[in-house]
């Protein structure tokens, strides 16, 4: 794959507006061979508008899109090796199964034992083979989004493109068909490119996440860049839970460490970047990062705090501690083999902590 | 209690039909199996004479020259009708009442005058001719009343809100996001068309076709109005045995085989609905 320097798809300098409203910004981005791509924000940041632009369904005001080296901004829908899934699915209501899979093979002539073929193996990988005669709306909504991506799958698309396509169905639906994606886009190797706002959607299946906000990207990287170094206070509020403490810079110590007051007590940070003292920073702490009491580790800063909630979870105990001086605070802690009984009665008196090294030091951008 | 609210409803809702729609249709019936009369308007005794009186070549001619124009008044409507109401369904909510009201308000004249209305457009120092001389496209006046494309101009001008509204209503449920599937699926606009939004939207089609055939078919004034003695139709026909020969059984028996065959349409249509259905279509007109 890497001998292949030329990226499938990649977009230059791509910019879009509706009326006054900016929804892609001079946009960069390119995708290599067999790439799962998501484009990661809340509505309105402009990644469906992407998605659209990609498809062709809208026209940039600037900038480019390379498919295989070759610009396709000139080319209409039909035209572009790319496919989608809509959010909808949109499937054709009176077609059946089959015959809304072999919808984009009819439109290219392929022969008539070839188109069948296509179409049997494209419904035995989504597991279709049995409603091959059945209509649309005969279909529960799980069926018919796996019409939808064989319907895609089956053209064998340069780039498929994914929109919201898991946000219509349940929870447990969700996650089965996330695995079912991910299997198919491994086996087809298609390159991917998924649209969702869905923090564990795009952790579980990405290979790089790109996080959008207003039509600019907010930082790209692979989920664990993403989850554990995110670049900004907008990407660390948007992928999983956060706590966020205050601090002010004092200046570098001996050694690595840069020296900081966070809520009235001296601290030590884990940190390569630079800030100058007297700078304000915010400390991004995960629920997971947060020790209590005897987990504590030595020469950690010790808070103390009352437990005002906790949430049994089966694999965890969620507590929401409020701090004597300063903000309160989620943790996370996972049951402990050898201590069956270990849980907290509200009104408890704790200290609060975190594990040395795994906070984020993040610019105070409030 | 909710029993007898039922059974007051459904009697009422039955009477009514049997009284205002069920009674005429079987007197009209009665009245084309029975005997004509030169002076009365007829003799009650039971007769098929004026079924066989229709054999005639004479009313098959009249017969088939009806439907030639109202099968080109549906036509031209359909053409005409089926881009407006794609467009308009396709607008912004607020737009779509606008264009739908404009659609409206010509309705809120009697049909009759804008009959004359369009008779003023298009004679010999009417409205059209002027505006024809006066930029020097003709030389003379062009006739255009007293012609077949009077008549069907007149048609599709009266019949047009007819193929437009059940269109619209079949449209404006339409999923443009099908449109889009089928563009990215390698579907030119044509085939996108012809493939998709063509057999989505064939209810709509079929429901405004019926809505303007069959009405034209009946409607005799417009033909007398624009196409003189000359344009008979069987609306035309239907008037004179009722009106001027006094002749009830032969116009009873005329009205039935047009009734019929608007009965035998409408079966048709009800049959692609229910194919469509049994698809798990939901896209009724």
């Amino acid at each position: 794959m890497d001998t292949n320097f030329q990226p499938v798809l990649s977009i230059n300098d791509l910019s879009k507006s509706f009326d006054d409203t900016v929804a892609i910004d001079h946009f960069n981005l390119a995708i290599s061979q067999g790439e799962f791509i998501t484009l990661l924000g809340p509505s309105g940041c402009g990644k469906t508008t992407l998605l659209r632009l990609i498809a062709g369904f809208e026209k940039p005001d600037r900038g480019t899109i390379f498919l295989d080296g070759v610009s396709i901004i000139p080319l209409p829908p039909e035209k572009r090796k790319v496919n989608t899934v809509f959010q909808s699915y949109a499937l054709f209501p009176h077609m059946t199964v089959f015959e809304n899979i072999a919808f984009g093979l009819r439109l290219r002539n392929v022969s008539s034992q070839e188109l069948k073929e296509t179409v049997g193996a494209a419904l035995e990988q989504t597991k279709l083979a049995s409603f091959a005669g059945r209509m649309p709306s005969q279909l529960s909504g799980g069926q018919q989004q796996r019409v939808a991506i064989a319907r895609a799958i089956v053209n064998k698309p340069r780039v498929l493109l994914l929109d919201e396509p898991l946000s219509a169905l349940d929870a447990r639906l969700r996650s089965e068909m996330q695995v079912e994606l991910k299997r198919l886009q491994r086996e087809l190797n298609i390159t991917t490119i998924l649209v969702t706002h869905e923090q564990d959607e795009a952790l579980s299946l990405s290979d790089r996440v790109v996080v959008m906000n207003e039509g600019e990207i907010a930082q790209i990287g692979t989920p664990r860049e993403i989850y554990e170094e995110p670049s900004s206070l907008y990407v660390a509020r948007f992928i999983g839970d956060i706590n966020l403490l205050p601090a002010t810079i004092e200046g570098r110590n001996v050694g690595d460490t840069l020296g900081a007051t966070m809520l009235g007590q001296q601290i030590s940070l884990n940190s390569s970047l630079d800030f100058s003292p007297g700078t304000k920073v915010q400390i991004l702490l995960r629920p997971e990062d947060i020790r209590l009491d005897r987990d504590i580790q030595e020469d950690m800063p010790r808070f103390s705090g009352t437990i005002v909630e906790r949430r049994y979870r089966g694999a965890t105990l969620d507590t929401t501690i409020q701090l004597d001086h300063g903000p309160t605070i989620q943790a996370c802690e996972f049951f402990d083999e050898n201590d069956p009984d270990f849980d907290y009665q509200i009104g408890e008196r704790v200290e609060v902590s975190w594990v040395r090294g795994w906070e984020v030091i993040l610019p105070d951008e409030e | 209690m909710k029993n007898k609210v039922q059974l007051f409803s459904i009697s009422l809702i039955s009477g009514w039909v049997m009284l205002f729609g069920g009674a005429p249709l079987l007197l009209l019936l009665i009245t084309s199996f029975l005997k004509q009369h030169p002076e009365k308007f007829y003799q009650f005794s039971f007769s098929v004479q004026s079924y066989f009186q229709l054999i005639d070549p004479a009313y098959l001619d009249i017969f088939l020259r009806s439907v030639r124009l109202a099968g080109l008044t549906m036509l031209f409507c359909l053409i005409f009708g089926y881009p407006f109401a794609w467009f308009t369904g396709r607008l912004q909510q607020h737009f779509r009442a606008a264009m739908l009201i404009m659609l409206m308000i010509p309705f809120w004249t009697n049909s009759l005058v804008r009959t004359y209305a369009v008779r003023m457009i298009l004679g010999t120092h009417g409205l059209l001719n002027k505006a024809l001389l006066a930029v020097g496209i003709t030389e003379s006046p062009i006739r255009f009343m007293y012609t077949d494309s009077a008549v069907v101009l007149g048609l599709i001008y009266l019949m047009l809100p007819f193929m437009i509204l059940p269109l619209y209503a079949n449209i404006e449920k339409f999923d443009y996001r099908l449109v889009e599937a089928a563009r990215d699926l390698g579907a030119g606009p044509l085939q996108t068309f012809s493939s998709v939004v063509f057999p989505l939207t064939l209810p709509g089609i079929l429901a405004g076709c019926i809505m303007v055939f069959v009405p034209t078919m009946g409607l005799f004034y417009v033909a007398t109005l624009l196409g003189g003695a000359r344009n008979l139709l069987v609306g035309n026909l239907i008037q004179h045995q009722f009106l001027v020969s006094h002749n009830w059984p032969l116009g009873s028996a005329m009205s039935v085989i047009l009734i019929l065959m608007m009965a035998a349409m409408l079966a048709l249509y009800w049959l692609v609905l229910r194919r469509f259905s049994a698809r798990g279509q939901v896209y009724h007109a």
